[in-house]
């Protein structure tokens, strides 16, 4: 038997993984038993991995690390007054935690479970199966919350594999909005397996604030599982700033009427970086609205993915749904595959999506030159205003300097 | 006197083909010089070549530009010494804010002449001011950079640019194109406003009507890659009147 568990790199793979002590749903790990088992890591011949090598995942070096940090580290802190839960490693870290449970209409608690069901995919199923921690938020109905909850995720040590579950509820009429933010101290060659599962009921409104920001030679893989009931409202702005490997899945069902959804994502890549942005919003439900506008900006060799889909059921009529992709490629060997997706079983809805891959608008920069603009103050100028129409559009300002000051640091472009 | 600029048999082409055939123009300070020619004269070339578009190639000929080699010079660096050109199809920059842009700009040039940057305070006045000048709207001076502006608001806009950065010489490449009466009016206006007697203009125009408004010094016919006839400023009255088929034909019978 063992010999046989040994066939394939997944195997090999979860070998060096730890099974989850976490507490989640029996089926859902016995799902992701059954879908990991035998298993190989997908390749670019799946449709859904196309464009993105899980190569360097598969061999990965993987080690267990114990806790360094003693304190959240200064770039981590994103909003003053967040109410800040870190984890290190993808494990829960309690002492350096804000206590949550002192903000008046929030539970935590320390498990996992959802009410989703499991979903296939092996980065899913490996988080369930090998969660290195969990913890639920429930934000209590008719709760507005004033500052925003940050997920502070850190790396560190060499070869850390770190897979939290994130479940958040927002319960009825509640408003809250959640920061989501990577990082690393003295970290390389980690993997960050991340799964978010948020069920926004009625009337509520949720939004969620990611931003991707880790310097050196780490892989996330993010799965967002959002459920939207009547009336709700939800956004999810997703920031990539920095990091060597990148996979978002950003999923929306849309179960309720007169519900509203927001994607927003920004992109900037240079050197070897890969990032992969896959989104889906399923239009279970009529009389709802979409928007999604995601943003890239790509230098040196790296290369970016964008495969938005948005699904129109038989019976979801009256939908307005918008999607739009943009491409800025600073340099030859930069690659964008760009995918915009739409499937109607509806007939009287209005949708549209579109993508567009350039180079920077060679007249305008000379035109800037004219004005006493060096070429480079005329180019960041042009990729500025290109990434800025995202942020601005961005509703939380201490998230929007963030991004805005971690750019200027890496480019020095100003905003 | 010295001249503002001095531009000696320039010749000059755009893939191969030979669009400026040995131009000659002296500009000095405190002149407003019109150019006026038929299409294809090479008039936009002209204005190109001086503000530094690289798709152009020099064949022949110097540009001396206030006692520096003009043809030397970046295109920003020629901005920076001095030189404005007004785009005859001003772009459209989204996103690029209208005085984010020019505070930059008029950084950058206060830095290449070893000034101060500006103060916030003072640029915000600065920017009150010369846009009152040119009647333009002071939203549209925080908008992005002529996108959504009509055609009169953007010729507006070069305008108001050319105020914000107080060139030495300005090029007005067909500033009037496009132009109803009462921008025409004020354009001009903010361009004689502008003049002083250290500084310079060359309007290139294709019709007389500018220069009832912009009274230039002189009046020169650019045909065919080269200035065939120079005069008064009643010399563009005498152009509306006949056309340019008589100075063809002024120029074949000197054959």
């Amino acid at each position: 038997m063992s010999q046989t568990l040994m066939n394939t790199k997944l195997d090999q793979f979860r070998s060096k993984l730890t099974p989850s002590k976490v507490k989640i749903d029996q089926t859902l790990l016995d799902h992701a038993d059954a879908y990991l088992s035998g298993r190989e890591f997908p390749t670019t011949r799946d449709e859904f991995w196309k464009y993105t090598r899980l190569t360097k995942i598969s061999n990965l070096e993987i080690n267990v690390n114990d806790s360094i940090i003693q304190s959240i580290p200064e770039e981590a802190i994103i909003h003053p007054n967040a109410q800040k839960i870190v984890f290190e490693n993808g494990v829960f870290r309690k002492d350096l935690s804000d206590d949550i449970l002192q903000v008046q209409g929030v539970q935590f608690s320390e498990k996992g479970s959802s009410s989703f069901t499991f979903q296939e995919d092996v980065f899913y199923a490996l988080n369930c199966k090998y969660s290195t921690d969990a913890i639920t938020i429930d934000i209590e109905s008719k709760t507005i919350l004033k500052d925003p909850i940050h997920l502070i995720l850190i790396s560190s040590g060499d070869g850390s594999v770190s897979m939290p579950r994130i479940v958040i509820n927002a319960a009825k009429f509640s408003e809250s909005e959640f920061i989501v933010s990577t990082h690393n101290v003295n970290s390389q060659n980690c993997l960050s397996n991340v799964v978010i599962e948020a069920d926004v009921q009625e009337n509520a409104k949720l939004t969620i604030n990611k931003i991707q920001n880790e310097k050196s030679s780490n892989f996330s893989v993010f799965n967002e599982r959002v459920d939207q009931a009547l009336n709700s409202c939800f956004t999810i702005n997703t920031l990539t700033l920095n990091g060597s490997w990148i996979r978002n899945n950003v999923r929306v069902n849309v179960n309720g009427q007169n519900a509203e959804t927001h994607l927003l994502g920004a992109y900037v890549t240079n050197e070897n970086q890969h990032v992969d942005n896959h989104t889906l919003i399923d239009h279970l439900a009529p009389n709802c609205q979409s928007n999604e506008l995601y943003k890239g900006v790509l230098d040196g060799k790296s290369t970016g993915v964008f495969n938005g889909k948005v699904f129109v059921r038989k019976d979801a009529q009256k939908i307005n749904a918008f999607q739009s992709n943009g491409n800025v490629l600073l340099s030859d060997d930069a690659t964008i595959n760009s995918k915009p997706e739409l499937e109607i079983y509806a007939d009287d809805v209005k949708c549209s999506h579109g993508s567009t891959t350039g180079q920077l608008d060679e007249d305008a920069v000379y035109y800037l030159r004219t004005r006493g603009l060096s070429e480079k103050s005329a180019r960041h100028l042009l990729v500025t205003a290109f990434i800025g129409d995202v942020l601005e559009k961005i509703e939380d300002e201490h998230v929007v300097k963030y991004a805005e000051n971690a750019l200027s640091m890496r480019y020095g472009w100003s905003f | 006197m010295k001249t503002l600029i001095n531009i000696k048999d320039l010749h000059a082409s755009i893939n191969g083909k030979e669009i400026l055939k040995g131009l000659n123009l002296e500009v000095k300070p405190g002149e407003i010089h019109a150019i006026m020619g038929p299409n294809g004269a090479g008039k936009s070339t002209l204005a190109s070549v001086l503000a530094g578009r690289e798709e152009y190639e020099i064949t022949e000929g110097s540009v001396d530009f206030d006692g520096k080699d003009l043809l030397e010079l970046s295109t920003e660096d020629r901005a920076r010494e001095g030189l404005f050109l007004a785009f005859q199809y001003p772009v459209e920059i989204p996103g690029v804010s209208n005085v984010n842009f020019l505070r930059t700009a008029l950084n950058e040039i206060r830095e290449y002449n070893g000034q101060e940057q500006i103060s916030a305070k003072d640029f915000m006045a600065l920017v009150r001011e010369k846009s009152a000048l040119v009647e333009l709207d002071s939203k549209l001076a925080s908008r992005s950079v002529n996108e959504g502006f009509s055609g009169g608001e953007k010729k507006r806009n070069e305008i108001f640019q050319m105020a914000m950065l107080q060139p030495k010489l300005a090029i007005l490449d067909e500033t009037d194109s496009g132009l109803d009466i009462d921008a025409l009016r004020i354009v001009a206006n903010g361009v004689n406003k502008l003049k002083t007697p250290e500084n310079g203009a060359i309007v290139i125009t294709h019709y007389q009507r500018l220069l009832d408004y912009i009274v230039p010094d002189f009046v020169h016919v650019l045909y065919d890659g080269k200035i065939v006839k120079s005069g008064p400023k009643e010399l563009a009255l005498e152009l509306e009147e006949k056309g340019y088929d008589w100075i063809k034909e002024e120029l074949e019978k000197a054959h």
